[in-house]
Order: C-alpha cells, then sequence, then structure tokens
C-alpha cells in the first residue's frame, strides 16, 4: 500500500487534518495495522516539502494539531497519473515455492509434501479470510476477497505442479 | 463423535479402479471439504459414504452403525430419513413447484403434506426466495434453485448433508451466497456436512480439508514429515 498516494488521494478529496487522515485511512486501508502518527506526520512533511501539498495556517483552538493540509495542483496530477496508471501484473515467474520446489526435486526431496503443506498453509489462511468476510463489513468483505482470490490462484499453481512434478523431475535429472 | 466414516474404502468401475484404501472420518457436526482433481475419486468417495455405492472392499460406518452391508432397501430408508443431498445442478422436479420441492423429502418420509408444505415454507425467508413458493424449478435463476435444492436437502433436519459442488454452476458471489446459507444452516441444525468441491474459496468455509488424489485421501497437514 503506497501510504503517500493514499494521503495524497485523501487529501485530493478535501482538505483535512492529520488526525482526519489518519482516522480515514485506518477505517479504510490499514485493516488491523493503524498508521502510527508518527508516520502520517512524515509523510506530510514530505509531500510538502515536494510541493505536492501545502501546510495551511495554524487555527486557533485547543488540542495538539490544528494544521490543515491543502493538496496542489502537482500533487492532485500525480494522484490523477497513479490512479490512471495500470499497477503491473506482476509476474511472478521466480517464486520462492518455484524455486524450493525445483531445489527438492535437484536434491531428491519430497517436493509434492512440500507442496501439500503449503497448500494445507494457504488454505488455513483461507479459513481464517473467509471468517473475517462472514462477520467483517463491506470493507473488510472486499479486501478478504482479494486475498482470496490471489490464494486460491496460488492453489491452482500449486495443483497444476503437483501434476507436472514427474515431468519436472525427469528434467530436473536430466541437466 | 464421529458422523460418518469410511475405512479402507476400496471401489473399481469395471477395470478402473475409483478408490484404493480410501479413509476418511468426519465429526458429528462438522464440516468437511472433499478436494481433489477431477477423476480423482471424490464424488465416488461421497457417494460411498451416503451408502448410494457399495464399496468392493472396506467399511462404511454411519453413527457407529456399519452401513455398507446393508440391504439396497435399508441404506435408501437410512439416505431418506438420515441424509440431505445438494448437488451441482439443483435436480430438482421440474414438474413440482419450488415449495414442493423442498418438502419433497418429508413426503417421501411419510409427512402429510399439509405439515409438509408448511415446514417447507419456513426456508422460503430462512433463504431469501420469499414470494417464489409457485414458480417451477424453470422459473428460477441459478442461484435461487441452488438455494430452493439446499432448502430441500436440510428441511428433514437431516444428521449429514451431502453436498457434491454445490456451487459448482454458479458465480462467484452467487455461490458464496450459498455457501454462506449452506454453512449457517448447518450449524443451527448441528448438521454434518461433506462438501465436495474443487474450489478452494468454496472448501475454505468447512472446518478441515481432505484431499482425494488416486483414490486416496490425504489429511492436510501444515507441518511436513522429516524429507
Amino acid at each position: 500500500m503506497s501510504v503517500p498516494m493514499t494521503l495524497l488521494g485523501l487529501l485530493e478529496r478535501e482538505p483535512s487534518h492529520g488526525y482526519d487522515l489518519k482516522r480515514d485511512y485506518d477505517t479504510f486501508f490499514s485493516r488491523g495495522k493503524p498508521l502510527p502518527f508518527g508516520q502520517v506526520y512524515a509523510t506530510l512533511g514530505r509531500l510538502a516539502r515536494d510541493g505536492k501539498i501545502v501546510v495551511g495556517e495554524v487555527e486557533p483552538g485547543v488540542g495538539p494539531e490544528r494544521k490543515r493540509y491543502v493538496i496542489t495542483e502537482r500533487g492532485a496530477t500525480e494522484v490523477e497519473s497513479w490512479l490512471t496508471e495500470p499497477v503491473e501484473a506482476e509476474p511472478n515467474l521466480q517464486t520462492v515455492l518455484f524455486t524450493k520446489v525445483v531445489l527438492a526435486l535437484m536434491l531428491g526431496r519430497p517436493a509434492e509434501e512440500y507442496l501439500d503443506v503449503q497448500r494445507a498453509t494457504h488454505l488455513r489462511r483461507m479459513q481464517e479470510l473467509t471468517e473475517i468476510k462472514r462477520s467483517g463489513n463491506l470493507v473488510d468483505t472486499m479486501l478478504a476477497d482479494h486475498g482470496l482470490f490471489h490464494l486460491e490462484a496460488d492453489l491452482h499453481w500449486i495443483d497444476t505442479t503437483v501434476a507436472r512434478l514427474d515431468a519436472l523431475r525427469t528434467m530436473v535429472a536430466q541437466r | 463423535m464421529t458422523a460418518i466414516e469410511a475405512r479402507d474404502v476400496t471401489l473399481s468401475f469395471g477395470e478402473t479402479p475409483a478408490l484404493r484404501g480410501a479413509t476418511v472420518s468426519v465429526a458429528s457436526g462438522g464440516i468437511v471439504a472433499v478436494m481433489g482433481p477431477s477423476g480423482s475419486g471424490k464424488s465416488t468417495l461421497l457417494h460411498c459414504l451416503a451408502g448410494i455405492l457399495v464399496p468392493d472392499s472396506g467399511e462404511i460406518h454411519f453413527e457407529g452403525r456399519r452401513i455398507d452391508t446393508l440391504s439396497e432397501t435399508e441404506r435408501s430408508a437410512l439416505r431418506r430419513d438420515r441424509f440431505g443431498f445438494v448437488f451441482q445442478f439443483g435436480q430438482l422436479v421440474p414438474e413440482l413447484s419450488a415449495e414442493e420441492n423442498i418438502a419433497l423429502p418429508l413426503l417421501l418420509s411419510g409427512v402429510k403434506r399439509g405439515e409438509a408444505l408448511a415446514r417447507a415454507r419456513v426456508w422460503f425467508d430462512r433463504l431469501d426466495l420469499g414470494g417464489l413458493n409457485a414458480r417451477r424449478s424453470g422459473e428460477l435463476s441459478g442461484g435461487q434453485a441452488q438455494r430452493v435444492a439446499l432448502a430441500r436437502g436440510m428441511v428433514a433436519r437431516p444428521e449429514v448433508l451431502c453436498a457434491d459442488e454445490p456451487t459448482g454452476a454458479l458465480d462467484s458471489l452467487t455461490g458464496e451466497q450459498v455457501m454462506e446459507l449452506l454453512v449457517t444452516s448447518a450449524r443451527e441444525q448441528g448438521t454434518t456436512v461433506v462438501l465436495v468441491t474443487h474450489e478452494p474459496r468454496v472448501a475454505a468455509y468447512a472446518d478441515r480439508e481432505v484431499i482425494v488424489r488416486d483414490g486416496k485421501v490425504n489429511s492436510l497437514s501444515t507441518v511436513a514429515g522429516p524429507g
């Protein structure tokens, strides 16, 4: 998650105090990992330094934080290009799991057992995410869905790899 | 307590072995997902557990009683009275209304029509099927038909629900709704569920997953054995 870009995006919606930014970030994006205040202000400081936001006058009132942050044209342009640019479709061709499978075969170890353990680990996590979906709100559900679909894709890869292990073993042995 | 159990079950179709020493047990009130590639024997295992198929060797026990040695008539009565079924394609009776389809297991068990239909009606609100009582299966969407099928599987308060790819013909979101209803109603009634699926997201609704591969059952473990 890109914290600077997210805070910038929240500021494009409306000028806000650091406290409000943290609250909105935690509500929608942090999911159990609240953004520390220190990180909020450090990030805002960097955004201001780079000319993407400006810091308003200190407002009169009680409480520690009365500064309002406002996005600049430059900041808004950056948000726009970040939103419109597709996220890289990571090919993940050299995953740790792939390396483990090939090494296991090279070393004559039980690759299928390792993959079974990985499958079980993935399924445990999928059970947890499903439970979050069943008991959570819509934001929880959508985030859990994202994790579930990715884990499911990994599982399809694991199943296909198990089906190809004999062929892969032969290929690895020939080299 | 174990609700249902297969012990070292083998079964071949002609020359083709489907199960080769499959062993699995399902705790009472538990939900077990049976996973595995196509042709691995997972549906055959479900059919053996439900007494639809009789193994060539091995044993099937239901609530401590061996059932694979029962006659076809006895197994049929057992299925009717103690088991519920949901299949990939609802397999509703097209000539009957949704309400009659749900009431069917009760009618077959000898419950009077009025009472059976009254018990069936309870499920319409529960499964968000309000107003669809009189519809025939051809007039229901896939998700609605599958919810009717689920209600039919659960209406007689079976001890065991056998669900074979219950969401296989549905899109993700509709399948999820069906699974949510399946799990909730099974938990409410204390029904044991054996859920055959090849979809990990569906299996994730279960308490436990087993995988059938080459006719044998592996319980999934999170720890690898020594290399």
